[in-house]
């Protein structure tokens, strides 16, 4: 009860924005910040008054956050898996796969380590950092090592994709496996090495909205324009492939 | 008989506000613990080779922490140079600065192409990703707890022991020896004890700089984050873990500090 209390006022304190005009709250996965934040300016042009707020982070955070009681209106995760969670515990009807990921090698500028392939990764004497097994980066490199056949030790399974980048952006991998839109988005720093159609591994990307938001058109509204010809071409230029 | 110094009843409210909303969310926390596979959850390969890693990096850097923080401690306690406030303000930093940001800086010096990392790789010496760099952040992370609370033990006993010393004839050396460490004893003690607690905690710094790596890198506190995304109830159980071998180590030290 005290501790109650308490939490109510430090809310009290932080929640003292203005809430002048409509808000849609989008739930999205972390890597779909950058062409999300471009849409999000177009539906705000086509829609005078309504405010996009984003909440990004890792698919299953942000289900298991709407499973705690968070309120929004539209979910995107970066798989199928986390999607079908948040249906059988009725956050969501029906969703659209409206983009897909591949895998990729990322090495850093220059490729210090003379990355020419998944086969290089094998080379003990390489600083290779993958994500770790349990997150859904980590399963789809799993899959790509299984189709490769190539057996690789990691120095690093990081619990994100941003820790692996990261990792070889500054140089401290040699080569790391990430999703070919970190590598749209990471700048100059780090180079990206295909993957084989045969060997990778295709990630796809639902939206739906989300059950009792008070504005159903409003956040229908977004997911059109995501699954539309604009979102799309903000999704290509993001690295992200086409829904099927 | 002197009457104690009274507090005014009203403030006995917010302190339990205060103590309610520290305690509340661990008791939380345990109310969650998955009892009937608690064992073997904590004794799986993973969560045994993350302890067993948190233990030894943490004695290890708690023992860097001591071999140059009670130097260090002494010297801002000590010494009358004006220096002295801005090497304390410097020395505080790692307990202000997020762990993030400690790992950041750590990166840039010691990683592949850090300030020293270079040197370290040319001699041989792998840092990044290796458990050394673990050690590294929690020593980072560590020392101010014990440069600060013994820099204050310090300036609390003063220096007279050491003035009586030294007009006996007796060298610094000695009187360091013989008088300034026996009686700083308990004080070393329990600012180890704070590195160490601080140490087993660190995770930050650590994910930044050093990687996750069962068995290298992933210390107790990593394994509980990574848990977390497939297996709520390992990540609650060793939670638990590192609240009882926490609450294990502030007790010994508080019985340390007693009985010295």
């Amino acid at each position: 009860m005290v501790v109650a209390a308490l939490t109510a006022l430090t809310l009290a304190v932080a929640g003292c924005s203005s809430s002048t005009d409509s808000e849609l709250t989008v739930f999205a996965a972390a890597s779909l910040k950058t062409p999300f934040t471009d849409l999000a300016r177009q539906y705000e042009r086509d829609h005078p008054g309504t405010k996009v707020q984003f909440n990004f982070a890792g698919s299953s955070d942000l289900v298991a956050q709407l499973q705690q009681g968070a309120s929004g209106d539209v979910l995107a995760t970066a798989d199928e898996r986390t999607m079908s969670i948040a249906s059988a515990d009725g956050l969501t009807e029906r969703s659209t796969v409206f983009a897909s990921n591949t895998m990729t090698i990322a090495v850093p500028s220059g490729n210090p380590g003379g990355v020419v392939g998944l086969a290089s990764l094998a080379d003990p004497a390489l600083r290779v950092v993958v994500c770790a097994p349990q997150v859904p980066c980590g399963t789809a490199t799993q899959r790509v090592f299984q189709a490769s056949g190539v057996a690789v030790s990691a120095d690093s399974e990081e619990s994100s994709v941003t820790g692996v980048l990261n990792k070889v952006s500054t140089g401290e991998a040699d080569a790391g496996i990430v999703y070919m839109s970190d590598v749209a988005t990471a700048g100059p720093a780090v180079r990206s090495i295909r993957i084989p159609a045969e060997q990778n591994t295709t990630n796809l990307y639902p939206i739906a909205v989300l059950a009792g938001v008070t504005d159903p058109s409003a956040a229908s509204d977004f997911v059109d324009l995501v699954t539309g010809p604009s979102g799309q071409r903000a999704l290509e230029r993001a690295g992200f492939g086409s829904p099927r | 008989m002197t009457a104690k110094p009274g507090l005014p009843g009203w403030i006995y409210l917010p302190a339990a506000l205060g103590a309610a909303f520290i305690v509340a969310p661990i008791a939380a926390m345990v109310t969650r613990v998955q009892w009937s596979h608690f064992w073997s959850l904590i004794t799986s390969e993973s969560s045994v080779a993350a302890l067993l890693l948190s233990l030894r990096t943490s004695g290890i850097a708690t023992l860097a922490c001591v071999v140059v923080g009670v130097p260090l401690a002494l010297v801002l306690a000590r010494s009358r140079s004006r220096w002295v406030d801005i090497g304390r303000a410097a020395v505080l930093l790692p307990l202000v600065l997020p762990p993030v940001v400690a790992g950041i800086a750590l990166l840039y010096t010691f990683g592949r192409r850090g300030l020293l990392g270079g040197s370290f790789e040319a001699l041989g010496i792998q840092i990044a990703f290796s458990t050394t760099a673990v050690v590294l952040a929690q020593t980072f992370v560590a020392m101010p707890f014990l440069v600060i609370s013994l820099e204050g033990a310090l300036r609390t006993t003063g220096a007279r022991y050491e003035a009586v010393a030294a007009t006996l004839g007796a060298s610094p050396t000695t009187v360091l020896r013989q008088v300034t460490l026996p009686t700083m004893l308990p004080a070393i003690a329990s600012g180890a004890v704070l590195a160490f607690a601080r140490a087993l905690g660190e995770f930050g710094a650590t994910i930044t700089f050093a990687g996750s790596l069962q068995g290298v890198t992933r210390t107790l506190p990593l394994e509980i984050y990574l848990q977390r995304e497939t297996d709520p109830d390992a990540a609650i159980a060793l939670s638990l873990v590192l609240v009882v071998v926490a609450v294990a180590v502030i007790g010994l030290g508080r019985e340390r500090m007693r009985s010295a």
